[in-house]
């Protein structure tokens, strides 16, 4: 399964610069607001489902070398934020649905 | 790939930070660094017959008409059918040659032509010096190829940067060698936070260390880093020091302090604010994490007057850096 795939089959938005998601591939998935329990469990290639949207949730990524991130429940990432991901070649995806619907709609699609 | 509709694009002084890299090359690559030199040129009086079979044989679409050393017109594909459905193979090329000529400086960024092409919906564009003379053609090929080019050029600057770094330690001799890297952490920059640990997980790659022991101090540095930030009240500084076969991470700080180490010590127990909570801090797992991480781990600290948090990780014998194993810096490259 591709980045491509998770963003045409839940419909999310991508504020960071297009890529070719085809080429991305998750390697599995974790969801927390907390930040340090994201340091603890988040797997390299993972994406992360949160609805955390300011700044650190960058730093956290690129330190763990996640995949992207996504930020559900119509959080917003402010400018400086997406700038920081483009800069740091983070994903960030958004959409209106619940966590807890974007985690089923994940494991569903086969993401472990 | 910087495509005609990126280059149209305005940029804006904030947004140039954040470009990538080739929409920079597209900024500070010239059109003469990456157009085709030797080009041929098509006579106005040969048939078009002719200049079919030429374009054919030396396989490209187009090419310039030149004239007494001068360019006067362009041949495409397009004005190749143009001849084909009005009979005209056997006209001179001067019949059907497009004698609108768009052109491009060889001084000028590619970032122009990108525009060009998107615009004035050419293939091709010719190149000309300051005296309107023609240096050579440029297509979107080239650029293509000119920009992958540069990318490799950057890519192998970094390899060397990572191949020099990696033998800092085999290089310099000493009875004990080590590298020493400081930070100052300003309290509630939340804006920079986890900056200094990405630098320093950075370092620690180009010196060659295995990704999972750069991972291991990265996690650890940020959640001091982040301790800082949060809970002191005039920050403090991150000191790393970096040896052959181990590394020791230091957070320095004078204030507040802590009531009580053991407590701040239990996984979930946390004196963040509700501010920071909400930003997803203040877990109580820091110090946790950085236990888990890290093969010692000390804290000392005095209410009132600060805290010294000490980190240390022994490399594994076939991770060190430098001369006691030169065979793992060279395999990790």
């Amino acid at each position: 399964m591709t980045l491509q795939d998770v963003i045409d089959q839940l419909q999310l938005k991508v504020l960071t610069q297009t890529a070719d998601f085809s080429k991305v591939e998750p390697t599995g998935g974790y969801t927390s607001d907390l930040l340090s329990c994201v340091m603890a469990g988040a797997k390299k290639g993972a994406v992360w489902i949160t609805l955390q949207a300011h700044m650190n949730v960058v730093a956290v990524a690129a330190l763990l070398e996640m995949s992207a991130i996504i930020i559900t429940e119509e959080a917003q990432a402010d400018p400086a934020t997406i700038a920081k991901a483009n800069e740091e070649g983070i994903i960030l995806l958004a959409t209106d649905k619940l966590t807890f619907e974007v985690v089923g709609r994940l494991w569903d699609m086969g993401l472990r | 790939m910087g495509t005609g509709q990126d280059a149209r694009r305005v940029v804006t002084d904030e947004a140039a930070g954040h470009i990538s890299r080739v929409e920079e090359l597209s900024y500070e690559l010239k059109i003469g660094d990456v157009m085709t030199r030797d080009v041929q040129t098509l006579s106005p009086d040969m048939e078009m017959f002719d200049a079919m079979q030429l374009l054919r044989k030396h396989r490209i679409s187009g090419a310039p008409v030149v004239a007494d050393g001068a360019m006067i017109g362009i041949i495409s594909i397009e004005d190749l059918l143009r001849a084909v459905e009005n009979d005209g193979l056997h006209a001179p090329v001067r019949d059907f040659m497009t004698t609108k000529l768009v052109t491009v400086h060889w001084y000028e960024p590619v970032v122009k032509a990108l525009e060009l092409f998107g615009r004035a919906a050419v293939g091709r564009l010719p190149v000309v010096d300051e005296n309107g003379k023609m240096l050579g053609v440029l297509t979107k090929g080239n650029i293509t190829n000119g920009t992958l080019r540069a990318l490799q050029i950057d890519y192998q600057e970094e390899e060397v940067r990572r191949y020099r770094a990696s033998h800092l330690f085999q290089d310099i001799i000493s009875d004990r060698t080590s590298l020493i890297l400081r930070y100052r952490i300003e309290p509630r920059d939340f804006t920079r936070g986890g900056q200094a640990s990405n630098h320093i997980k950075r370092a620690l790659l180009r010196l060659g260390a295995h990704a999972q022991l750069a991972r291991r101090c990265g996690i650890a540095i940020y959640e001091a880093e982040m301790n800082l930030i949060i809970h002191t009240t005039q920050g403090g500084v991150i000191w790393v020091e970096i040896e052959s076969d181990h590394i020791s991470m230091s957070t320095m700080d004078d204030g507040p302090g802590i009531p009580d180490v053991e407590l701040a010590r239990r996984p979930g127990w946390s004196t963040a604010p509700a501010e920071v909570r909400e930003m997803g801090f203040g877990a109580g797992m820091g110090l946790k994490n950085i236990e888990r991480c890290v093969d010692e781990m000390n804290l000392e600290s005095k209410l009132g007057e600060g805290t010294r948090l000490d980190m240390k990780i022994v490399f594994p014998p076939e991770e060190t850096f430098g001369d006691t194993n030169p065979a793992a810096v060279i395999s990790r490259g």
